[in-house]
């Protein structure tokens, strides 16, 4: 199904006698993507963020200041302050930093161990997929935060263990995606040539299926990374995730809950952040999906 | 059809057996003696020993399995280390609160999203149909305990419409529902989208109107009926998810809800209460996943479930 403007990419990229490739096609088509585009723009300003923090946050996120607590938005703390007269601009930043981490190494954690279950499941099939796919749906019977919280419950709360628990919440998700494109890539001749001239399992796996299998992956890697993100704050507002001091969105905004009626700007800016952050990496993952291959569905 | 719902039933009975071992070690999984979690910090260590010999932690593992099943089927969940009353009476005490919300949520859901959802699918490419699409996009991206709170100041603080916690009239019902509903409102809205566009590309459509059908008839007359069908197993999926995602709202609220109680019940290391929501809410979840497949059957003659 070619839209419009993924045949005038094509056409502009045969004109230019460049190679062609997967993803020099898909940047192109990226590129004319505006959501798509907003999506990554965001995910680069959080990054910017999250790693220039201690430079250019203005104040400390930890220290207390007593004196100057819940000071609505003003030219000294452009966002006010929190009930601990802490900077909610200065804290948002270092939480960028936080919620970025858990979003990515617990998207990437889901990540490989997904696409390890999902190669092994789709590749062998029999019994291992059988297995597999059980205990796929064993974790999927818990559903949305519930398995989350079920993890939390074994291993306790806690920054770290907030990313073990979004990993694995990621990892149904990642099999079932892998497995389908491995079963479809593995019918290709070169997967049998490959087979025929002596490559194991194990090689196949990573040298011709893992390669073949990367566009739906990085696609879903990106929105996980929102969920990621998503799920953690959710899971610190519940008071199961990030405790305090740390200047978590989620924790930030649950401190403000108590005092909504007397400065709502503490629950609200922390509330922003995760949208805006959820919003970018859900554009981009949109956008990767249209420009890798307009057919996939994730 | 026959066969193919028991099929599907029989294929329920290996996950929920996964489901029951996994909650099952929940409590064996957590660092720590179980016996100390139930008995407290205070107990001695001849308390200890009747305790495990109580919940029969000195048999092997399997053994322990078999006799927690046998009473959970017989309706025995344990008991409440915190309350100390049956794990049953708990979540039966809060279950209906949570049905109660998710049914209004649900109910908010289908209308905002079915509307919306007709809106833009009729006036494709309009101003109502981006601005739909924008408001659905934000609506999955908003975390439900932000949009609760922002519901709250206005509306409850500010506007003193409804009260801001607690469950008694219809008005504690509100907010909460609109809450909780908001994200599955979106989905829904996306959905009930393509699908009707999909369904309006058809001959048969072209023909209604072609015949000088008014559209209002050829919408819902001819097209919204066979549009429906993927909409319908959208809201059962989504039906379950907000009996988890009642956790968030629940909490936001003040709403004594299961969602509240598993929360406040891992504070307290309350695992009994814990496994026996766990498994109930998995349950809820496993079955009416079941149900929509089968209403999905049902519903579209299109597809033959053969013997395979």
């Amino acid at each position: 199904m070619a839209t419009p403007s993924t045949t005038a990419g094509t056409a502009v990229l045969m004109a230019s006698g460049r190679p062609r490739s997967l993803w020099r096609d898909a940047w192109t088509r990226l590129k004319k993507n505006k959501a798509a585009m907003f999506g990554g723009f965001v995910v680069i300003l959080l990054l910017f963020a999250g790693i220039t923090a201690p430079w250019i946050a203005p104040y400390d996120p930890i220290k207390q200041n007593l004196r100057d607590n819940l000071m609505p938005p003003s030219a000294t703390h452009w966002l006010g302050t929190d009930v601990h007269g802490r900077d909610i601009f200065s804290r948002i930043l270092y939480g960028a930093a936080i919620s970025l981490r858990i979003g990515f190494l617990g998207a990437l954690l889901g990540g490989a161990i997904g696409v390890v279950l999902g190669l092994i499941s789709g590749y062998y099939g029999g019994l291992a997929d059988m297995l597999i796919m059980r205990l796929v749906d064993i974790q999927l019977a818990f559903p949305g935060l519930l398995l989350a919280i079920a993890i939390i419950a074994v291993i306790g709360p806690g920054l770290e263990n907030v990313i073990i628990a979004v990993g694995i919440f990621s990892v149904p998700t990642f099999t079932r995606v892998v497995r389908g494109s491995v079963l479809s890539v593995k019918q290709q001749d070169f997967v049998m040539a490959a087979r025929t001239v002596g490559a194991t399992g194990p090689r196949i796996m990573r040298v011709h299926l893992f390669p073949n299998i990367l566009a739906p992956v990085l696609v879903l890697l990106t929105m996980r990374v929102a969920t990621a993100i998503l799920t953690a704050a959710s899971l610190s507002f519940l008071g199961l995730g990030a405790q305090p001091p740390i200047p978590e969105w989620g924790a930030m905004l649950s401190d403000g809950r108590d005092y909504l009626v007397l400065a709502p700007h503490v629950a609200t800016f922390p509330g922003l952040a995760i949208l805006l952050a959820v919003l970018g990496f859900n554009l981009l993952g949109d956008g990767l999906r249209d420009a890798l291959d307009p057919r996939l569905r994730i | 059809m026959f066969g193919y719902f028991v099929r599907r039933v029989v294929a329920l009975i290996p996950t929920l057996f996964g489901v029951s071992v996994a909650v099952f070690l929940l409590l064996h999984l957590v660092p720590g003696d179980p016996a100390r979690m139930v008995a407290g910090l205070d107990a001695t260590e001849a308390d200890l020993v009747l305790i495990r010999q109580d919940l029969g932690l000195d048999k092997s593992l399997p053994e322990q399995y078999l006799t927690w099943l046998n009473n959970l089927l017989h309706g025995n969940m344990g008991k409440s280390t915190r309350s100390r009353n049956p794990v049953t009476y708990e979540i039966g005490l809060r279950m209906p609160a949570t049905w109660q919300l998710t049914a209004v949520s649900i109910t908010i859901a289908v209308v905002i999203g079915m509307v919306t959802g007709i809106v833009a699918a009729t006036r494709r490419n309009s101003v109502w149909d981006y601005g739909s699409m924008v408001a659905a996009l934000l609506g999955i991206c908003t975390p439900s305990f932000w949009l609760g709170l922002m519901l709250m100041l206005i509306f409850a603080v500010q506007l003193h419409w409804f009260p801001t916690s607690g469950r008694g009239d219809w008005r504690h019902l509100v907010l909460p529902g609109f809450t909780l509903g908001a994200g599955a409102a979106a989905i829904i809205a996306r959905v009930t989208r393509s699908s009707l566009l999909e369904v309006l590309n058809q001959d048969y459509i072209r023909t209604a109107t072609a015949k000088g059908l008014r559209p209002a008839t050829v919408i819902y007359r001819h097209a919204l009926k066979n549009a429906l069908i993927p909409v319908v197993t959208v809201v059962g999926l989504e039906f379950g998810y907000l009996l988890a995602g009642a956790v968030i709202t629940e909490t936001v609220f003040a709403y004594p809800g299961i969602g509240r109680l598993l929360v406040d019940s891992i504070g307290f290391r309350d695992f009994p209460v814990v496994q026996g929501i766990l498994l109930i809410l998995a349950t809820q979840f496993v079955l009416i996943n079941l149900v929509v497949d089968l209403i999905y059957a049902w519903l579209d003659p299109r597809i033959h479930y053969g013997n395979a």
